[in-house]
């Protein structure tokens, strides 16, 4: 098996504050890996290097053993990477259909309009195709944002907090939708809360704290940390 | 030697004035995160109120500066902060952007109203005629105590910011507007106090700088553009670099004074005069200063859903499409040549406005210079061979298509106010350097062709009255196909999310000049197809800001709105030459319609789009709203009913009955027996206005239709309004239908909620 994703000692650095202090983790080819840690842990900065919306202050990401830092944002969805934002980041104004229709049409598939239908099947919300997207209800608004980061196609897709704002139908929902693009080989790097969730269906995951990585490994590992049930499991529990 | 130090006294002096002016922008910028365009009106309207009780009432100058900037100006600027931009606290940026623009042109337009240039007295600076040698150089007082008054606000600002209560709360709402709200700061209040501090020191800066420009409502206004320089300079935060940069701005004015006084200093390079460069040097400082500004970062927006984006529909856009061409060939039929030359006037702005549509209203891009390229499309015209040439005109509007484009590239790395300013500045550089060379306009004038159709004669003003409305009709075609194709989804997703739309793989640079691209392309045809005699002074700067507000009040998003508010806008010239007697109001009336954008932030199109959409979806409203409109016509024709009935009736019919028609076959009795009289002696009054209201002059009657139009109307829904039907968007939202999910989360975000 080998990584898609490879992030070696990123640091980013805003100020005087250390968001990461050289961050080491790999995402194995059609997986679900799992990052997750306190709030502030820099989790979402961590998003935000891997899709070059922020730039590391040092450090490497690799896609495919090949170094992708200087490449721009918008080119790296051509690459496969996809995300959705935990602070929703959708096109209100636009409707439901036509904010997947966009995604489709940016990563130039053959057929987008048949490509969004899709999509927006996949995930529970063909019903609501015509609702101005704004207009959402936030669990509802999660999942679209899942439908429009699928729709380009992606390899490597990030979810951001995805499930916060679900209810326990929609989040069962989307475990099943989890599983199912694994068995598609899209590969999933999951940051999220919940840590039913979370334990149910990765493969691998990474827990971060004050920008480090403090442990790595499979759920029943992580479950079974010291370090891990001290900086973040503890709190649940 | 002597010289250079006596201009570089000058320079200094000019340098504290904007300093004054540009200390203010910063102080309200960073407290309420307004940035207010108005701010050298303020200053402006400050300097004429300062010479009305100083000169005109002979008020002693201490007594009139406490007046001035102690009460009139806070008063002013807590009224703005207060009634004009409270109610925009959660409109997008652009809508309080041009909230501020609506009051610069109101402020213009009521410094022109009150203070007529004609009687204007020279305004005469602080102890004027004293000199004071300094250095050897003999320097006026006026210029001493710019100096002094910008070291004192300097000291000033400092000891406030960093020694008072209300200071730190200031800088902690910089810091963090919520985090300060919890400690008990108020950031309403706080933002209120800056508004008043800001329009003092414009009303300083503007009290100042009119002893040295004298009383001229432009310049003092463009103010804020020197300003605004210097603020850049600062970053819009840092206070001490704001004052470095005003003086940079000040000595290289004085220092290119000095120089176009040598005789090294070319007249000409390349055959364009320097003559205007002085004129020019903030705003070429201006712009050097956004080129070296860094790439602005990709922010999370946090989205808002006020302002509605509505998908343009084949059907409406055709039926549109056929009552404008129909309606262009009946009413220029009955039109007089003079009233049809307001038409074309009106037609031209209605395709300015448009042009803001795709860019503003789709992709969110504020632009200050709409008129700019139309003027650029007006004199390519006049330059290019064929004399009128259709093959001429397609190469216009693809020149200033690529203009357009160009000039944004740089431009495009800024976002929000950054981007607008730097629009205002281009059309700023283009009017001082390029429009106001002899070159371009001989003698002030410009003599644009007819475009030649074979068989139309384009010179006579029915054809081509006719002719605009089918362009405008065509542009608003290709406009609905734009909004409906990829490119227009694009723009739409580039104005709610630039963040989503990069990691989605958009290339913003690219989409964005491709907006400014299309959006120069309409405006040029506002310029290349205004044939005749045209000047610079057509497509000034000042004009270009009441096509942003009338097309934002007309509503943005809709070709239906940039009509309304081109129609609008002509109406209003129309209504000034008319009528002169209420010339004044119609200078006044962009702004303030502009300003009641706060209540209504779709536009009023939007509104009447709402009151029509019933019609159009029910066949025999359709049929017997059409078969009116043809039988006034009829009657026209056979001279039944004069030209001002059938406008009369035509308003009466359109705007208060057509409307309501689907609800009048839903209601029966004695209700319909009463709508349908209303209707009946509405109509009666209307068609034959011109026997009730005989020999009314124009402005009568226009008061009159108004009138007629509001009360049948009214009345008519007075008798019966059908109950608003309720809709939930989603079953979660029972029981909280007076909220959207957007406002649900915000205030969730608001209080801390994590869910």
């Amino acid at each position: 098996m080998t990584a898609l994703l490879e992030v070696r000692s990123v640091a980013v650095r805003f100020g005087g504050v250390m968001a990461l202090s050289g961050v080491d983790l790999d995402v194995q080819e059609a997986t679900i890996t799992g990052l997750i840690g306190p709030n502030g842990a820099g989790k979402t900065t961590l998003f935000n290097v891997i899709c070059g919306i922020r730039q590391p202050t040092s450090g490497v990401i690799m896609l495919d053993d090949i170094e992708i830092n200087r490449i721009a944002t918008q080119k790296r969805s051509a690459l496969g990477i996809g995300r959705t934002f935990q602070r929703l980041e959708l096109f209100t104004t636009l409707s439901v259909f036509d904010n997947v229709l966009v995604a489709a049409e940016l990563a130039g598939v053959n057929d987008p309009r048949a490509v969004a239908h899709e999509q927006l099947l996949l995930l529970g919300l063909a019903d609501r195709a015509d609702i101005i997207a704004g207009e959402l209800p936030t669990g509802s608004a999660r999942l679209l944002e899942v439908a429009r980061a699928l729709a380009s196609h992606p390899r490597l897709l990030l979810l951001d907090e995805p499930a916060s704002g679900l209810d326990d139908a929609e989040t069962q929902q989307l475990s099943v939708l989890l599983r199912q693009l694994k068995s598609l080989g899209i590969t999933v790097l999951l940051v999220e809360h919940d840590m039913s969730l979370i334990m149910s269906v990765c493969d691998q995951i990474h827990v971060l704290n004050l920008g480090s990585v403090i442990a790595s490994g499979t759920p029943d590992q992580i479950q079974h940390n010291p370090e891990v049930i001290d900086a973040y499991l503890g709190a649940v529990r | 030697m002597q010289q250079l130090v006596a201009y570089t006294v000058i320079g200094l002096t000019t340098g504290a004035i904007y300093a004054l002016a540009s200390s203010g922008l910063v102080v309200t910028y960073v407290t309420s995160g307004v940035f207010n365009i108005a701010h050298g009106a303020i200053g402006m309207i400050a300097a004429f109120c300062y010479w009305q009780v100083r000169f005109e009432w002979g008020w002693p100058a201490p007594a009139a500066l406490i007046a001035i900037l102690g009460v009139l100006c806070p008063v002013l600027g807590l009224a703005i902060d207060r009634v004009a931009l409270r109610g925009l606290a959660q409109a997008t940026e652009v809508t309080r952007l041009t909230a501020t623009v609506a009051l610069m042109a109101a402020f213009i337009g009521v410094a022109a109203w009150v203070w007529p240039p004609e009687n204007r007295q020279p305004f005469r600076g602080f102890f004027e005629g004293n000199n004071v040698s300094v250095v050897g150089v003999n320097v006026g007082w006026n210029k001493i105590i710019a100096l002094i008054a910008a070291v004192a606000v300097a000291l000033g600002l400092r000891v406030l910011l960093y020694g008072t209560r209300l200071g730190i709360q200031m800088r902690a709402v910089v810091d963090n507007r919520n985090l300060a709200e919890l400690n008990g700061a108020r950031p309403a209040r706080i933002a209120s106090a800056s508004w008043a501090l800001g329009a003092s020191l414009a009303g300083l800066a503007g009290v100042l700088l009119a002893a040295e420009v004298q009383l001229n409502i432009v310049p003092l206004t463009l103010l804020v553009i020197n300003a605004y320089a210097a603020a850049i300079f600062g970053r819009l935060k840092s206070l001490p670099l704001t004052f470095l940069g005003a003086m940079a701005l000040g000595l290289s004015e004085a220092y290119l004074l000095w120089g176009q006084g040598q005789s090294w200093f070319p007249e000409t390079i390349g055959g364009f005069s320097t003559s205007g460069l002085r004129q020019a040097t903030p705003t070429i400082f201006l712009f050097i200063l956004l080129m070296l500004l860094p790439q602005a970062k990709l922010r999370a927006g946090a989205a808002r859903v006020r302002e509605r984006s509505v998908i343009p529909q084949w059907n409406t856009a055709i039926l549109g499409v056929v009552v404008l061409i129909i309606g262009s060939v009946a009413v220029t039929g009955m039109l007089t040549r003079s009233n049809t030359i307001y038409m074309i006037q009106a037609l031209i702005m209605a395709l300015a406005v448009v042009s803001l549509v795709p860019l503003t209203g789709y992709a969110g891009l504020v632009s200050l210079a709409p008129l700019t390229f139309a003027g650029i499309g007006a004199v390519l015209m006049s330059k290019m061979p064929g004399d009128g040439n259709v093959l001429s005109l397609i190469a216009v509007v693809l020149i200033v298509a690529s203009i357009g484009a160009l000039v944004a590239l740089p431009a495009l790395r800024l976002e929000g106010i950054y981007l607008a300013l730097a629009t205002g500045a281009f059309a700023l550089l283009v009017s001082i350097l390029v429009f106001n060379q002899g070159k371009i306009f001989a003698n002030g004038v410009a003599e644009v062709p007819p475009l030649r159709i074979p068989g139309v004669h384009l010179s006579q003003p029915r054809p081509k009255a006719i002719f605009l409305s089918i362009t405008f009709a065509v542009v608003g075609l290709g406009l609905v196909a734009l909004r409906r194709s990829a490119l227009g989804r694009r723009f739409v997703a580039m104005k709610d999310s630039p963040l989503a739309g990069a990691t989605l793989g958009m290339n913003l640079v690219r989409t964005k000049a491709m907006a400014f691209a299309i959006s120069a392309a309409i405006a040029s045809l506002a310029g290349a197809l205004d044939a005749g005699k045209v000047a610079p002074d057509n497509y000034a700067f000042d004009r270009s800001l009441p096509i942003l507000l009338l097309a934002i009040v007309g509503g943005i998003g809709s070709i239906g709105g940039a009509f309304f508010g081109g129609m609008l806008l002509g109406l209003n010239t129309v209504l000034a030459s008319i009528v002169p007697s209420i010339s004044n109001i119609t200078r006044v009336t962009p702004g303030l319609i502009g300003l009641s954008m706060g209540r209504n932030p779709n536009g009023t199109s939007h509104q009447i789009a709402t009151a029509f959409r019933p019609v159009t979806r029910h066949p025999l409203s359709l049929v017997i709203a059409l078969s009116g409109a043809g039988t006034l016509w009829l009657l026209v024709v056979l001279d039944v009913v004069s030209h001002w009935g059938f406008f009369a009736a035509l308003v009466v019919w359109g705007l208060g009955i057509v409307p309501n028609l689907p609800m009048l076959t839903i209601i029966s009795g004695r209700p319909r027996t009463l709508c349908l009289s209303i209707a009946a002696v509405g109509m009666g009054v209307a068609s034959f206005f011109d026997d009730v209201f005989d020999a009314a002059p124009t402005g009568g009657r226009l008061l009159a239709v108004i009138i007629l139009f509001v009360v049948v109307g009214n009345a008519i829904r007075r008798v019966h309004t059908p109950a608003e039907p309720t809709s939930t968007s989603s079953p979660d939202l029972v029981g909280l239908t007076a909220f959207t999910a957007q406002e649900l989360s915000k205030s969730d975000r608001a209080i801390k909620v994590v869910l």
